[in-house]
């Protein structure tokens, strides 16, 4: 994967590609029965978690994906995130399908260029906010010395210059929510997901990340897709898009 | 992720599990300082049985009844004095022949009572066999033509049954003969625990009457100039093949006896070592089954760390870097334990124990192969781990 090929621009329109597009993508899993074994789709029933969705996001959108547990967001952020492959269909990032890439490759695309926010803020414990922000430079490859600033940036940025020494024990909720989008941005991605970020906070601390969130959209150009479902964070979303049972309904205007 | 990076967070996941990771590690200690130690033991016996065999001198030929090889029971002798005399008359000028008869006794004087190895010896063995008499004098030529009932006492079995009394000129009875003791021959030491001062020389002569006997056990020749020991060596063969089948003896130097010792010793080290190895394996097995658990446990970060971009290479690496630095301190701490017990055992005990530096190398060496070959299974089974599945784990 190079850079250049990630900024190409796509042939068929003017514009410059969807930094993630997904068309016609379907995934199904297979529960109960014997795993992998070949043939064993009699075994175990088999659940399909999205049957065909098409769904683009251009560089520098705030997009909200809501809809009810079970309805199939959480398999959709996924394949936007690159953490899993689909069933059928195909996934672009920056228009390029993502098909052909290796899971190798798949780790370095996250790597670079996607940042995640989950709902259980996913911190290392034991470790300290500026370490956890540093952790994906790590993987980039980043020195020692550089990682110590840009993590240090990234948490000034979301207003917790003054803890970077403090471990997960130490900080609330909402500071974890903010220490984790630290960790999303440090990379700089064009591309933040959002997996229920809100759904561990109060409201008010809630609507601080959210906060956050909307300020490095507008600010830095970053396109944010929020996963929730909570319709009253959905309206803080300039684009909103429904999902149920698997598909997309188009949402109210 | 670099191996530096790999190193600290291997450090920070076994130093978050103290009482599991030293548990871990006390398998592999124990495996390493076995083999530290065994191999210690069998590598100072051999030291100790060449230094013995070393003793006897290079220019030495052992004629002992029976085929002499690894594996071989041991046969009765048909050697005579016959035989002896006849060795001693070719040879004469131009080496020096012994020969002894040998029997475990139970040795008195007085109300003492000890167990020596009652030698029958020719008057030329404290020469051929380098014992230096320390006082009195020893056997002579005429004690062993008359079968005079005399005895020449090992330093061990002196001070067993006298003490601090001079032996000289005392009586030690035998089966219930009496022995006068006419000399005491100097220190040789003890091979693998066994005293070799613990000993009673008396005429062969003698001795054939008081066991019964009429054989000698073993010929030794000894060949002043080394350059003439082939030569010796084919006339010893020409002469013992007149009376006897060439099963009957065999003909010895110091080199072949040196080798077969060695031989049985090294088998002896590589048993130990085996058994060592056994224990290190067991040791090993911890190692992966407490690996498997680590991976178990942090399942979700590894999800986390393969959804900020960790390659499945990258997570293999941190977890079997996490194995061998178990078993690399269990390998450390195995050595330090193992040298210590070895020096406590040569200090201590009877038993030999020699440290050797290829032996630490080896063991930490294994130890280092063993959080490889245990630690890859778990640790590929970590970088193999779906992000999605690994992430949603509880």
């Amino acid at each position: 994967m190079n850079e250049r090929a990630l900024a190409s621009p796509d042939r068929e329109t003017e514009r410059p590609p969807p930094v993630v597009e997904v068309r016609d993508v379907t995934r199904s899993y297979r529960l109960g029965g014997r795993g992998r074994r070949r043939g064993a789709s009699d075994d175990g029933t088999t659940v399909h978690a999205l049957r065909g969705v098409s769904l683009a996001v251009e560089s520098g959108e705030l997009v909200s994906i809501v809809g009810p547990s079970g309805s199939g967001k959480s398999t959709l952020l996924h394949l936007l995130g690159a953490l899993d492959r689909p069933t059928s269909g195909s996934v672009r990032f920056d228009g390029r399908d993502a098909a052909g890439l290796s899971d190798t490759e798949l780790a370095v695309l996250r790597n670079r260029h996607i940042g995640f926010v989950f709902q259980q803020f996913q911190l290392l414990a034991r470790t300290p906010a500026l370490a956890n922000v540093a952790l994906p430079l790590v993987y980039a490859g980043v020195g020692r010395r550089r990682r110590r600033e840009r993590a240090r940036e990234a948490l000034e940025a979301v207003g917790l210059g003054h803890r970077l020494r403090h471990r997960p024990a130490q900080l609330s909720g909402g500071e974890h929510q903010r220490v984790a989008i630290a960790r999303a941005l440090v990379t700089h991605p064009r591309l933040l997901l959002a997996d229920e970020p809100t759904g561990n906070l109060d409201t008010a601390t809630g609507e601080e990340v959210l906060a956050i969130l909307r300020t490095l959209n507008a600010d830095r150009g970053m396109a944010v897709v929020v996963i929730t479902h909570d319709p009253e964070v959905a309206a803080l979303t300039p684009r909103r898009v429904h999902v149920r049972d698997g598909v997309l309904e188009s949402g109210p205007p | 992720m670099s191996l530096a990076e790999a190193f600290k967070v291997a450090l920070g996941a076994i130093a978050a599990n103290r009482l599991r990771s030293s548990l871990t590690v006390l398998g592999v200690v124990i495996g390493v300082m076995s083999v530290v130690l065994l191999v210690a033991i069998g590598t100072g016996a051999r030291d100790e049985v060449s230094a013995g065999i070393e003793d006897l001198g290079s220019n030495l030929l052992i004629v002992a009844p029976g085929g002499f090889e690894f594996g071989q029971a041991p046969t009765v002798s048909k050697f005579t004095l016959e035989t002896v005399g006849d060795l001693e008359r070719r040879l004469y000028g131009r080496a020096l022949v012994s020969a002894n008869l040998v029997s475990g006794e139970t040795v008195r004087a007085d109300d003492v009572s000890t167990f020596a190895s009652v030698l029958g010896v020719t008057e030329t063995f404290d020469e051929v066999l380098n014992r230096r008499v320390v006082r009195g004098e020893f056997v002579t030529e005429s004690d062993v033509a008359m079968g005079n009932r005399v005895a020449v006492l090992g330093s061990s079995a002196a001070t067993g049954l006298f003490g601090a009394v001079d032996p000289i000129g005392r009586t030690v009875s035998i089966s219930g003969l009496r022995f006068r003791v006419i000399g005491v021959v100097g220190r040789l030491g003890a091979t693998l625990g066994v005293d070799r001062d613990a000993q009673v020389l008396l005429p062969v002569t003698a001795a054939q009457r008081l066991f019964g006997t009429l054989r000698v056990d073993t010929v030794f020749v000894e060949v002043p100039e080394a350059e003439a020991l082939d030569d010796v060596r084919g006339e010893i063969a020409s002469e013992l093949g007149l009376s006897l089948e060439p099963g009957d003896f065999s003909i010895l130097s110091q080199e072949e006896i040196l080798g077969v010792a060695g031989e049985i010793l090294s088998t002896l080290t590589g048993v130990l070592a085996a058994i060592a190895g056994i224990s290190l394996l067991v040791g090993g097995i911890g190692v992966s089954n407490i690996m498997l658990v680590s991976v178990s446990e942090r399942t979700r970060e590894v999800g986390l760390r393969k959804a900020l971009g960790a390659r499945s290479r990258d997570i293999t690496r941190q977890f079997l870097v996490e194995a061998v630095v178990l078993c690399g301190v269990g390998g450390v701490l195995g050595i330090g334990v193992g040298v210590g017990l070895a020096q406590a055992a040569e200090r201590f005990t009877p038993l030999p124990a020699t440290i050797t530096g290829w032996s630490i190398a080896l063991a930490f060496g294994t130890s280092l192969v063993v959080g490889v070959v245990f630690g890859v299974f778990p640790a590929r089974r970590a970088g193999r781990l779906d992000p999605v599945v690994a992430l949603r784990y509880e």
